[in-house]
């Protein structure tokens, strides 16, 4: 098992020496950088169709029946037949829409996606781009999606796509900021902007899950990266579809599919991150490091699932509310947590990192105690 | 406290999801139809179907117009048989049932005094042709008794009984009467 | 100078229609809704997409015959609605019902009303956003009502079960066994679904204190059914005029305060647990033989075309699950009716939606749409 570990560096390096030997030296660097874009567009959508299969099939066992599986065994080739469908559909334009956004808009909404896995490490060694500002390059690329989304919805010239884009532009806005704050305690404990040193910083089973403000930090940022990706409880902007038919509402076929795709590429990088920063990326005892990495990632994108067969979701003022009342004081107060913690010459165990979350925990709920909603209760006449 | 809510709702859904694999008999509660069918129960009524005692030209039905005249959608034509002096058998001639029209209520079942109507249990009946394919006519209606007897066994059962009691024989025992008018009552064997 | 920095921003109404294609089910019903940014200003709905004539065609038909086409009023509850059409022939002409008759009927009112209230709550969580989970689940348990109702009607939904004076045919063997089977496990159920949601945060904030009825509103536009209770109004109609043998039964009415959504959601799950209270007195108390039509009754159901009641008119009601299921007949002596009414709890109860959803965001005006619980076989019948 231990060697099967750098097998994709092996590959590449293989490859790449192989070429050396008959190809001038700067084709070999363009053929490096090639292999890893291929590599990143092959992985990303293959990874979506198939999360999509895992949504279905997750869902459906959760709601009492089996999910798809008529088409191949275990509805395997339920992907490749959605794909085609989306394919094949007539690709219909409003007639006055705003044609040159219209068309940009998903071809925009794709493209940070894809940008973010350059910097998510998969294993050991295996990070396409080992940039020193990893970290900031990812949270600044996946800002762009809401400037397509709107571009998205304005573009359709539909009242209600103009108004499910805002609510959406509102809400990924809104969410950046707690998603940023609730960066910054990692970034005080390691130094480092890069995604690789973090993920070193963590090996040995020294997970920043395990701290205090490591694991108030990682649910902040869990559930916001659930926010920037649309997903429900937080699907306002695409699921809304009772009333508003989303952002998306004019998009047909292909367009459609890459709306799609990006919503899914998305969740699997803001999993990805999420593991990176805070679940030790791709350390662990005997699996290689890119298996370790991937169990990791479908295990959060599994809660995702979960969360969508469970939750009902929020109205946008209480949406917004939960953002800049709730979430964005709370990473404040985190960010003084992880500063007491790095300075504190106590044991850095996790007994006491429990003991300091139960604290702060029954702080938070005591400030909060005449928020929650109070028990009802109901007479019975004759 | 807030927050816990969610998360016994969610313990619901995780339970449910565990157990679809630990036993899927009470975990999934869907039926891969068409491969395993739901057994329909007994007293299911689908359409319409006509009982004959042994052979197709021995059917229970003798064209009183009964049903035509209840059916609330009105989805029954009949027209009685005649023999070559233009007398009225009692014998339909022209069944027609529109199943397209058909709501499946059974008041038709009920209200036949001669217990030749009877609601089958087939569900799959589609057709690619609304107004042609869905007219059953009368030879498409006719069913055995046995295939009556085989998907009502109680209610067969009963009825067959009532008619011994009562002493109603088939067509077959008992000849055509000569000139019996159609506004007559329940056909009765002529006094021997 | 400054007056045109203080120039006042323009804004506009959006006048948007909730169209027919509902994606949230309750079938084909309008809302005309004006908003202001995101707040509702004036709400207009807009009915009759499902108008199948049912008044005039009844007027066409003998009176059994149009008991198949009651069934089709609210769908989902099609024994209520024969209930409530029998008991309205009845009393026009004066036929009994027999003992068993009767425990029976009220049995299968009392499963339709848990039918109806489990699919409603489940169709609710579905508005609001849970992704047909609940609804999943709620169907998981009617599907063994709905079974039960096809072993004894022959039919799942459309079930033509009642006749006047009593129904038309006996329970099968082995029914009473699976009422019992339903009764022990429904409590269960309703634990798990209150687990799923009842405390779930995010359902309640979204559902307390929106879409207010007050009790003055509520009476004064004959709002009644589980909303009317919600309001506070102790108004039950198997209480008021115990039709049938519901005096027999022990039970109490669930009560609301404040009458939100929320209130509207769990008086219906406190009805049902009421319900299931009914149902077992019925499985001690009914009794194993008696006559399931009477003399009169069957008379009525041999030759229906030609079965003529005496000339008056008649006003049969019940408490049906989504409110005051009344017929109104007026006979002239001849086997069709002179003129046949019925008055739908559903319709009755749209009125108000105008009234609850001012003030509101669009996302309320859903769910509020969703606990008046219509059908719109009901409402545009």
């Amino acid at each position: 098992m231990e060697s099967s570990d750098p097998i994709f560096v092996v590959i590449k390096k293989g490859s790449l020496h192989f070429l050396h030997g008959f190809l001038p030296e700067w084709t070999v660097v363009l053929v490096s950088i090639l292999l890893s874009i291929t590599a990143i567009a092959i992985f990303g959508p293959v990874t979506m169709m198939y999360l999509t299969w895992l949504e279905r099939k997750v869902v459906g066992r959760m709601q009492n029946r089996w999910g798809p599986n008529r088409v191949g065994i275990f509805g395997l080739l339920q992907p490749i037949a959605d794909g085609i469908k989306m394919l094949t559909k007539e690709d219909i334009v409003p007639r006055n829409a705003d044609k040159v956004t219209h068309f940009l808009a998903p071809v925009m909404v794709v493209i940070p996606a894809l940008l973010v896995f350059s910097v998510i490490p998969f294993g050991r060694g295996m990070a396409a781009v080992n940039l020193n500002v990893g970290l900031l390059f990812f949270l600044a690329i996946s800002t762009l999606t809401t400037i397509a989304i709107f571009m998205g919805s304005w573009g359709s010239r539909n009242k209600f796509s103009l108004l499910g884009g805002m609510r959406a532009v509102a809400q990924m806005v809104s969410y950046e900021i707690p998603m940023v704050m609730s960066v910054v305690p990692v970034i005080l404990a390691t130094g480092t902007l890069s995604t690789v040193a973090i993920v070193e910083a963590q090996l040995g089973g020294k997970w920043f899950i395990f701290t205090p403000w490591g694991f108030f930090a990682a649910i902040v940022f869990f559930l916001c990266g659930v926010a920037e990706v649309n997903r429900t409880p937080f699907d306002l902007p695409e699921g809304e579809s009772e009333i508003i038919a989303g952002f998306h509402t004019e998009y047909s076929g292909m367009k459609f599919a890459l709306f799609y795709m990006a919503e899914f590429m998305s969740a699997f990088a803001i999993s990805g991150l999420t593991v990176t920063l805070f679940l030790g990326g791709w350390g662990g005892p005997v699996l290689p490091s890119w298996a370790w990495f991937l169990l990791k990632t479908y295990a959060l994108i599994f809660i995702m699932i979960w969360f969508r067969g469970t939750l009902p979701r929020f109205r946008v003022d209480q949406l917004m509310g939960f953002a800049w009342k709730l979430l964005l004081p709370f990473t404040l107060l985190n960010i003084f947590v992880a500063a007491l913690w790095q300075i504190l010459p106590a044991p850095k165990n996790l007994l006491v990192s429990g003991i300091a979350e139960a604290v702060i925990l029954m702080i938070v709920f005591f400030a909060a105690r005449k928020d929650s909603p109070t028990k009802r209760t109901y007479i019975f006449a004759d | 406290m807030f927050g816990f809510g969610v998360l016994k709702g969610m313990s619901v859904t995780l339970w449910y999801f565990i157990l679809s694999y630990i036993n899927p008999k009470k975990g999934i509660t869907t039926v891969q139809y068409p491969e395993q069918k739901k057994e329909v129960q007994e007293r299911f009524r689908n359409f319409p179907f006509l009982v004959y005692e042994n052979t197709p030209d021995n059917m229970r039905c003798v064209a009183c117009d009964i049903c035509a005249k209840e059916c609330p959608p009105k989805c029954i034509y009949i027209i009685p048989e005649k023999d070559e002096q233009g007398r009225i058998q009692k014998k339909p001639a022209v069944f027609d049932i529109d199943f397209a029209i058909c709501m499946n209520c059974g008041i038709c079942e009920e209200v036949c005094p001669f217990d030749a109507i009877f609601m089958d249990h087939d569900y799959e009946l589609s057709e690619y042709d609304r107004l042609s394919d869905l007219m059953y006519q009368r030879d498409d209606l006719l069913k055995p008794l046995e295939h009556f007897a085989k998907i009502r066994p109680t209610d067969c059962a009963v009825i067959e009984d009532k008619r011994a009691a009562k002493g109603v024989k088939g067509r077959a025992q008992t000849p055509p009467p000569a000139a019996a008018p159609l506004s007559a009552g329940p056909a009765q064997p002529p006094a021997t | 100078m400054s007056e045109s920095a203080l120039h006042p921003v323009e804004t506009q109404l959006l006048e948007v229609s909730i169209g027919p294609q509902h994606p949230s089910t309750h079938g084909v019903f309008r809302m005309n809704v004006v908003l202001d940014g995101e707040t509702i200003v004036k709400l207009k709905p807009v009915m009759g997409y499902l108008h199948r004539n049912h008044e005039q065609l009844a007027e066409n038909m003998s009176y059994l015959g149009s008991m198949p086409y009651t069934d089709r009023l609210d769908y989902i509850c099609s024994m209520t609605n024969n209930f409530a059409y029998a008991l309205a022939v009845e009393k026009l002409s004066g036929i009994d019902v027999p003992e068993r008759a009767q425990y029976i009927r009220v049995l299968m009112a009392e499963l339709t009303r848990l039918v109806n209230h489990t699919l409603l709550v489940g169709f609710l969580l579905n508005d609001l956003g849970a992704f047909f989970t609940p609804v999943l689940y709620a169907f998981r348990e009617r599907e063994k009502i709905l079974d039960l109702f096809e072993a004894v009607a022959g039919s799942r939904m459309m079930c033509n079960y009642f006749r006047f004076g009593g129904v038309k045919a006996d329970l099968p063997a082995g029914a009473m066994d699976k009422v019992k089977e339903i009764v022990n496990n429904y409590p269960r159920f309703l634990d798990e679904f209150e687990r799923l949601l009842t405390g779930n945060e995010i359902l309640r904030s979204r559902c307390q204190n929106v879409g207010i009825l007050s009790k003055e509103l509520a009476v004064n536009a004959s709002i009644t059914g589980p909303m009317l209770r919600a309001a506070g109004v102790n108004y039950d109609i198997r209480k008021v005029e115990k039709y049938g043998i519901y005096d027999r039964f022990e039970f109490k009415v669930p009560l609301g305060k404040v009458g939100d959504v929320y209130d509207r959601y769990y008086v219906r799950i406190l009805e049902m647990r009421e319900t299931i209270k009914i149902l077992h007195q019925i499985l001690k108390q009914m009794p194993e033989k008696g006559e399931i039509i009477s003399a009169k009754g069957a008379a009525a159901a041999k030759s229906p075309r030609m079965w003529k009641p005496p000339a008056g008119d008649a006003y049969g009601r019940i408490e049906a699950p989504k409110g005051e299921l009344g017929f109104y007949l007026v006979s002239d002596g001849s086997p069709k009716p002179y003129r046949y009414h019925v008055r739908p709890p559903s319709f009755i109860n749209l009125t108000i939606l105008e009234d609850m959803c001012l003030g509101r965001k669009v996302a309320d005006a859903i769910i509020i749409l969703g606990s008046v619980d219509i059908v719109l076989g009901e409402v545009d019948r």
